[in-house]
């Protein structure tokens, strides 16, 4: 049987939690029930499952490609304009330093937005069910269940005490 | 340091989202004159490039002036934002809520416009495609076969500002993805139609949003050395210039991004007094906040005025004649020796002793008349380091001159004032100036503790 989603709106943060508590001891799996707020709760205020990332990866590689990308810039243009300044190398180490310096930054934190929009799940074209009534401080706790169970489920959630169970997208604006 | 009373997010959301949701009477007047002043600029500008760069005051040796003088300052103001944004992020002080926004936004505005003055300055800006090379393996001039001298710190130059410009813009961005979705969430139609797609389909489930806050820390981590390094490097534009001797200093660099904090952090407190005022975000923008910017001042001051005692003692102590010649006109000639009394003065002396005041500190008059105040000085100074260096610049007096600037240089340097308050006001049209989600968090971490028979505010802290 196919799932369907669920959505329960809450009050307050311990009520959003006692409901994941009674979806945890109904039998969804945490992987089918998350929590949707419009501002960052402490980790574990929910009793959510532990996310895990890669984020850190992304900034090392994209160094390494801006420090390559950097030397091959600056020692490159510099052989190909060989003109003698000073009686300094051509390949003057403390001038490329700087644009390579430059480069492995630029690249660094552009991989890292990258990995911070990989990591984050987005862009998300589909986004299922929603009420806009979340970014009005209601705490939304989104479950998918068996369709057979839609109705055991709102019960469960009404009674951690949802103002509202919703089973398709609305709110004021959607 | 807490006041002020909690707040619903509803409430938060309708009292932010005032400046875009429902736009002020004035708004489009406002922006309206901004925009006219800076179009007569433009036209201005256009006068100067159909004429030449004979219609302003540059001459033969001060071939740098306003506009040099006033990227420097622009430069300066854009490290507010990583100043701010980064620093106070990353040691998760509590009143940096309210201000990072504005800060980063003001970055932005700042480096573009500071990007535009040495563009004016060659008189020949169509010529700015021989100058893309950072780019890579795109080369300037490729017909004949020339590239960018990498050992030239006008080649680091940009590479530094763009790639500040680049990751500000960035760090700007992801941090607005949820409030984005707020925007979404309130909004109908087409305006619906483009906050969705900025939105990226944001839900803020917990993955999300540990993700923003791990982004938060890890940009502001990248961002900070970047920050340091762009206006250490504006100042090796002179500090590393063969020709001007009295440039060559080596505290130059840690001078100037010491310089730039203090004029930056003062313009963002500034313009939060303004937006405070234009917008009566008198619950997010308190006395408070712009209490703790004062004294943040006070030390920043105290750590540039040490810096410029420094580089007029050095520049002293060699007795060099090239350095005495450059000090002989900033100390003795009028008016260069008032414009420095005035310069010392209303950067270090004149504000600091109202910071040392808590009733001046959270008077917001005072305050901004403190703030424009190191802003005109910080403008004074890079003036008073560019154009005496190069009036100075030759060994033979017969080589000495002085530099008054044109109309021209007022109109384009006043204009590009103009040109960051429009770009403001605009952007506030369109995106919340304040962090929605960051108000918000402040507010769920926030309680009071009882300690014997007083309560206090507490807020808690999450590793």
């Amino acid at each position: 049987m196919a799932k369907a989603p669920i959505l329960g709106l809450f009050e307050t943060a311990d009520n959003a939690a006692d409901a994941g508590d009674a979806l945890k001891a109904a039998g969804v799996p945490q992987t089918d029930y998350d929590f949707l707020t419009d501002t960052p709760y402490p980790e574990g205020a929910f009793g959510e499952r532990h996310e895990g990332h890669r984020l850190y990866i992304f900034p090392f590689v994209g160094a390494l490609i801006g420090l390559t990308v950097g030397v091959m810039l600056t020692s490159m243009t510099s052989m190909a304009y060989p003109l003698v300044q000073g009686g300094k190398p051509i390949m003057s180490l403390p001038p490329m330093a700087v644009v390579t310096y430059e480069s492995t930054m630029l690249t660094a934190i552009i991989f890292t937005i990258i990995g911070i929009i990989f990591e984050s799940r987005l862009p998300a074209f589909k986004q299922g069910l929603y009420d806009t009534r979340i970014t009005e401080g209601y705490i939304g706790v989104l479950a998918n269940v068996e369709e057979d169970q839609l109705t055991s489920t709102q019960t469960l959630l009404t009674q951690a005490g949802a103002i509202d169970v919703v089973r398709n997208s609305g709110g004021p604006g959607a | 340091m807490q006041e002020g009373t909690p707040l619903q997010s509803r409430q938060i959301n309708r009292e932010l989202l005032v400046s875009i949701l429902n736009s002020p009477k004035w708004f489009w007047m406002a922006v309206g004159i901004l925009g006219l002043i800076v179009l007569f600029a433009m036209g201005t500008a256009g006068l100067m490039i159909n004429k030449g760069m004979g219609v302003t005051g540059l001459n033969r040796p001060v071939m740098w002036g306003f506009f040099i003088t006033n990227f420097v300052f622009w430069i300066g103001i854009s490290h507010a934002g990583v100043m701010l944004s980064a620093i106070l992020r990353l040691s998760k002080a509590e009143w940096r809520r309210p201000a990072t926004r504005a800060a980063e936004i003001l970055t932005v505005f700042s480096l573009m416009t500071a990007m535009m003055m040495p563009l004016i300055h060659t008189g020949r800006p169509w010529r700015l495609v021989y100058w893309i090379y950072t780019v890579p393996f795109v080369p300037y001039d490729y017909a004949r076969g020339i590239w960018p001298n990498v050992r030239s710190p006008l080649v680091w130059d940009p590479s530094a500002v763009y790639t500040y410009l680049t990751s500000s813009i960035l760090f700007v961005i992801i941090a607005l993805i949820p409030d984005f979705a707020v925007l979404r969430d309130r909004t109908t139609g087409i305006s619906n139609k483009i906050y969705g797609m900025l939105a990226m389909g944001w839900q803020g489930n917990p993955r999300q949003w540990k993700l923003q806050i791990i982004a938060g820390v890890l940009l502001s981590a990248l961002i900070l050395p970047v920050f340091v390094s762009v206006h250490s490097i504006v100042s090796w534009d002179f500090g590393m210039a063969v020709s001007v001797k009295s440039w060559h200093s080596t505290i130059f660099a840690p001078y100037f991004v010491v310089g730039a904090v203090h004029s930056g952090v003062s313009a963002v407190a500034f313009v939060l007094i303004i937006l405070r005022y234009i917008y009566g975000w008198q619950n997010y923008i308190r006395h408070e906040h712009i209490d703790a910017l004062a004294r943040l001042l006070i030390v920043v001051a105290t750590g540039w005025f040490y810096f410029l005692v420094m580089e007029i003692v050095f520049g002293f102590y060699g007795r060099e004649a090239d350095e005495i010649a450059v000090r002989n006109l900033q100390f003795m000639i009028t008016p260069w020796n008032i414009w420095m009394m005035i310069f010392v003065g209303v950067t270090y002396f004149l504000p600091v002793a109202i910071w040392l005041s808590r009733s001046a500190r959270r008077n917001l008059w005072i305050m901004s008349l403190a703030c424009i105040s190191v802003n005109v000085g910080m403008w004074l100074e890079r003036f008073l380091i560019i154009v005496p260096g190069l009036a100075r610049k030759q060994l033979l007096t017969f080589d000495w001159y002085t530099y008054t600037p044109s109309a021209v240089e007022w109109i384009i340097v006043g204009a590009t004032f103009a040109m960051v308050s429009m770009l403001m006001l605009v952007i506030a049209r369109v995106v919340p100036l304040i962090p929605l989600y960051d108000i918000k968090e402040g507010e769920i971490l926030r309680t009071e503790i009882k300690i014997g028979r007083v309560s206090v505010p507490a807020t808690f802290r999450e590793d």
